[in-house]
C-alpha cells in the first residue's frame, strides 16, 4: 500500500520569532527554516512502515513556494521514495492545503495519509481532520501508535484523560503526536541519493482545485505580553515568605 | 444571530471548560445554545442547563456518540450548525479532533484556540507556541471557533432552561472504539486547578515525581510535566504542559528541573505567579519566574514539603 506524507516547512523550533516593527506579521527573514517536527515523526513513521513491509511506496507532498523543495529532499534523504512539490507562492490556509492534498489524494490513492497534528507556526491543528472530512475518511489525530492489521489501522491517540485507542477503516488520515516515533537522521549517503530521486512539480492550477480567498484576515501580529525574570531567592523560607506575603498565592 | 456551543463533557457530568466558551460566547453575543452530544448525557445536559445566559440545552444521547468518535460529532454538528452563525467550542483535545471537520463540511476555515473576543467577527489567538498574538478576522458565514478555556472565566449558574431531544443519530461506522486507558486522579484537573506543580528532565525518574506529590497535596495542586518528562516515560503522556500538551493558568506555577524552552512556557506562562526550582541559575525558566530558586532539588523538595 501506498503512504501520502504532507509536509510542511516552517521555521526553526529552536528560533524564537520576533514580530515585525509595524506589526503585519511575525519577521522570517533570514531566519532557519525546517520541516514541522510534527510532520518528521509522520515521515518516520511511513518509513517504518515501509520497513516492516506494510507500506510498498512512500510519497511526501508539500505545498508552498519553491523553498518548500529543500524539505521534500529532506523527506527523500530521510527514506521517502517520491516527492511532489505543489507550487503556491502564498502558503495556504488550512481549509485550501486540505483541498489541494485532497486533489493529491484523489490522483494518488493511498491507503493511508498521516500528517503532522500541528504546524508549529500557525499552531492551527486543523489541516489533517478538514482532509478526511473532505475525502470522507475516518481520521486518527494526535497518534503515539499506529498499527495495521488488514484493512484496518489501530490507532492510540494521546487524549486529555490519557489514551484512547481506536480501530479505523482503511483508507485513513493519521496526525503524529509527539511520542509516536523518533525521527531519524538523514545520512549523508542518502542526502546524496535523495538528489537522484523523483520530485515533481506541479502548478496549482493544473490541480483543478477550486482555491477560495480565504475567509480569514490577519488583522496584525504583536507581541504576547512580555513577562519581567523577578527576583532569586536564597532558601526555602524566603519563598515561602514571599509566597505568603508578597504574592499571597499560598 | 444565535451560537451553538458543542459541550465538553463526561456524559454524566459537564467538563469545567464549557462554562469558560459560555464567557467567550457571551462577549460574542446573540442567543446561546449548548449541544451536549453523548450517550446517557442527562446528567451533562443538566448542568449544562443551569449555566448563565444559556438559552437552550440540545441533547442528542446514542451510543454513536459513546466515544466522541469525530466523524460521528461532526456529521451531527454540521447538519445542526447551519442555522447558527458561530460555532463554539473548547480546545480540548475532544474539540480539536471533531471541530475541523466541522468546518472543512462547511466549506470554511476554523479559528483555532481564541483567548480573546474582540467584536462578533474578529478574535486574538496565539500562534508561533504563544511568541506573537495575530489578530484575525473572518468573513465565513459561519464561524467555526475553538476556544482555549484557560484565557476565560467559567460563567456562574442562572435559572434551568429547557433541554429539548435530538433524535439525529450520525453512526458513519467509519471508526469504532477499541478502548481507552484513562489516568485516574484524586488531584484537581491540570487545566482547572489554582495551583500546578510540574517535573521536567530534572526529576530523572518517575519515582522521584512522588516528591511532588506531598506538596502537590498541601496545596491541592495538580502535577504537571514537561515533554522531555513524559518521553522519558516518568509520567503519562496527559500531564505534558506546553506549546503542543495542556495549556495553563493558575495563580501559582512551580517548575522543578524544568529548563524553560519555549514549547513549555508556551503553556504556563499566563500563569499569576511562576516559581522555578533549577540547580542551573542560567536556566531560561528564570527569565519568566517570579521567584526563582537556585539549588538541587533533591533538597529543596523535601525542605518545602516539611515546611509547607
Ligand atoms: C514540536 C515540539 C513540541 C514540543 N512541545 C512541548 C510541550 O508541549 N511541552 C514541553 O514541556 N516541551 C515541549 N517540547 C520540548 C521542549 O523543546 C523541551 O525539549 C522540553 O520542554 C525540555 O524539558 P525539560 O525542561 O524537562 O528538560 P531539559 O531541557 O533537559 O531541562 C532539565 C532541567 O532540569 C535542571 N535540573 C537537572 N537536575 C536538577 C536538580 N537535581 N535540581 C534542580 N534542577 C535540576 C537542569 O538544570 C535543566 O534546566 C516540544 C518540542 C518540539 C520540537
Ligand atoms: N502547506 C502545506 N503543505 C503540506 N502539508 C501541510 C501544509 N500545511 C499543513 N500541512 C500538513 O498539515 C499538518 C497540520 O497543519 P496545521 O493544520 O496547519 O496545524 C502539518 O503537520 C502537515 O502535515
Amino acid at each position: 500500500m501506498k503512504v501520502l506524507v504532507p509536509i510542511k516547512r516552517v521555521i526553526d523550533y529552536n528560533v524564537k520569532v520576533r514580530v515585525k516593527a509595524d506589526q503585519t506579521d511575525v519577521d522570517l527573514a533570514n531566519v532557519k527554516m525546517a520541516m514541522n517536527p510534527f510532520c518528521e515523526i509522520a515521515v518516520e513513521e511511513a518509513i517504518r512502515l515501509k520497513e516492516a513491509g506494510h507500506a510498498s511506496e512512500v510519497v511526501v507532498v508539500s505545498i508552498g513556494p519553491n523553498t518548500c523543495q529543500e524539505q521534500l529532499r529532506t523527506g527523500l534523504a530521510l527514506g521517502a521514495d517520491r516527492a511532489i512539490h505543489i507550487i503556491s507562492d502564498e502558503m495556504p490556509d488550512a481549509l485550501n492545503a486540505a483541498k489541494i492534498l485532497q486533489k493529491i489524494v484523489e490522483k494518488e490513492a493511498p491507503q493511508l495519509v498521516i500528517l503532522g497534528k500541528q504546524s508549529i507556526d500557525s499552531d492551527n491543528n486543523q489541516t489533517g481532520q478538514m482532509l478526511a472530512a473532505l475525502c470522507g475518511y475516518p481520521q486518527g489525530t494526535f497518534a503515539s501508535k499506529l498499527v495495521l492489521e488488514g484493512d484496518k489501522a489501530q490507532v492510540t491517540r494521546e487524549v486529555d484523560g490519557g489514551l484512547q485507542t481506536l480501530s479505523l477503516s482503511l483508507p485513513a488520515v493519521v496526525t503524529t503526536d509527539l511520542r509516536l516515533n523518533e525521527p531519524r537522521y538523514a545520512t549523508l549517503p542518502n542526502i546524496m541519493k535523495a538528489k537522484k530521486k523523483p520530485l515533481e512539480a506541479l502548478e496549482l492550477g493544473s490541480l483543478g482545485v477550486d482555491i477560495k480567498a480565504s475567509g480569514l484576515k490577519q488583522l496584525k501580529v504583536t507581541p504576547p505580553a512580555s513577562r519581567e525574570a523577578g527576583i532569586k531567592v536564597s532558601s526555602v523560607d524566603e519563598l515561602l515568605e514571599k509566597l505568603k506575603n508578597e504574592a499571597k498565592v499560598i | 444571530m444565535a451560537i451553538l456551543i458543542i459541550a465538553e463533557h463526561h456524559h454524566q457530568h459537564l467538563g469545567a471548560e464549557t462554562a469558560k466558551v459560555v464567557d467567550a460566547a457571551q462577549q460574542i453575543g446573540g442567543d446561546i445554545h449548548v449541544l451536549v452530544a453523548g450517550s446517557n448525557c442527562q446528567g451533562a445536559a443538566t448542568e449544562a442547563a443551569k449555566l448563565a445566559n444559556v438559552q437552550k440545552v440540545l441533547v442528542a444521547d446514542d451510543t454513536a456518540y459513546q466515544a466522541q468518535l469525530a466523524e460521528n460529532i461532526a456529521a451531527l454538528v454540521v447538519e445542526l450548525g447551519r442555522d447558527y452563525s458561530h460555532i463554539l467550542t473548547a480546545a480540548t483535545t475532544s474539540g480539536k479532533n471533531f471541530m475541523p471537520r466541522v468546518a472543512a463540511m462547511l466549506d470554511v476555515n476554523q479559528i483555532s484556540d481564541i483567548i480573546s473576543v474582540e467584536s462578533v467577527d474578529t478574535y486574538t489567538r496565539p500562534i508561533y507556541a504563544g511568541n506573537a498574538i495575530a489578530t484575525v478576522q473572518t468573513t465565513d458565514p459561519i464561524q467555526v471557533i475553538t476556544v482555549r478555556s484557560s484565557a476565560f472565566e467559567a460563567v456562574s449558574q442562572g435559572d434551568e432552561v429547557p433541554i429539548e431531544s435530538i433524535a439525529l443519530v450520525k453512526d458513519l461506522g467509519l471508526s469504532s472504539f477499541v478502548g481507552e486507558e484513562l489516568t485516574k486522579s484524586e488531584r484537581p484537573e491540570l487545566t482547572a486547578a489554582r495551583v500546578v506543580i510540574s517535573g521536567g528532565r530534572g526529576m530523572q525518574n518517575a519515582e522521584n515525581f512522588k516528591l511532588l506529590e506531598g506538596i502537590a497535596d498541601r496545596l491541592n495542586a495538580a502535577i504537571g510535566a514537561s515533554r522531555a518528562a513524559v518521553d522519558a516515560g516518568f509520567v503519562p503522556n496527559d500531564m505534558q504542559v506546553g506549546q503542543t500538551g495542556k495549556i495553563v493558568a493558575p495563580d501559582l506555577y512551580i517548575a522543578v528541573g524544568i529548563s524553560g524552552a519555549i514549547q513549555h512556557l508556551a503553556g504556563m506562562k499566563d500563569a499569576k505567579v511562576i516559581v522555578a526550582i533549577n540547580k542551573d541559575e542560567d536556566a531560561p525558566i528564570f527569565q519568566v519566574a517570579d521567584y526563582g530558586l537556585v539549588a538541587d532539588l533533591f533538597s529543596v523538595l523535601p525542605e518545602l514539603e516539611q515546611k509547607l
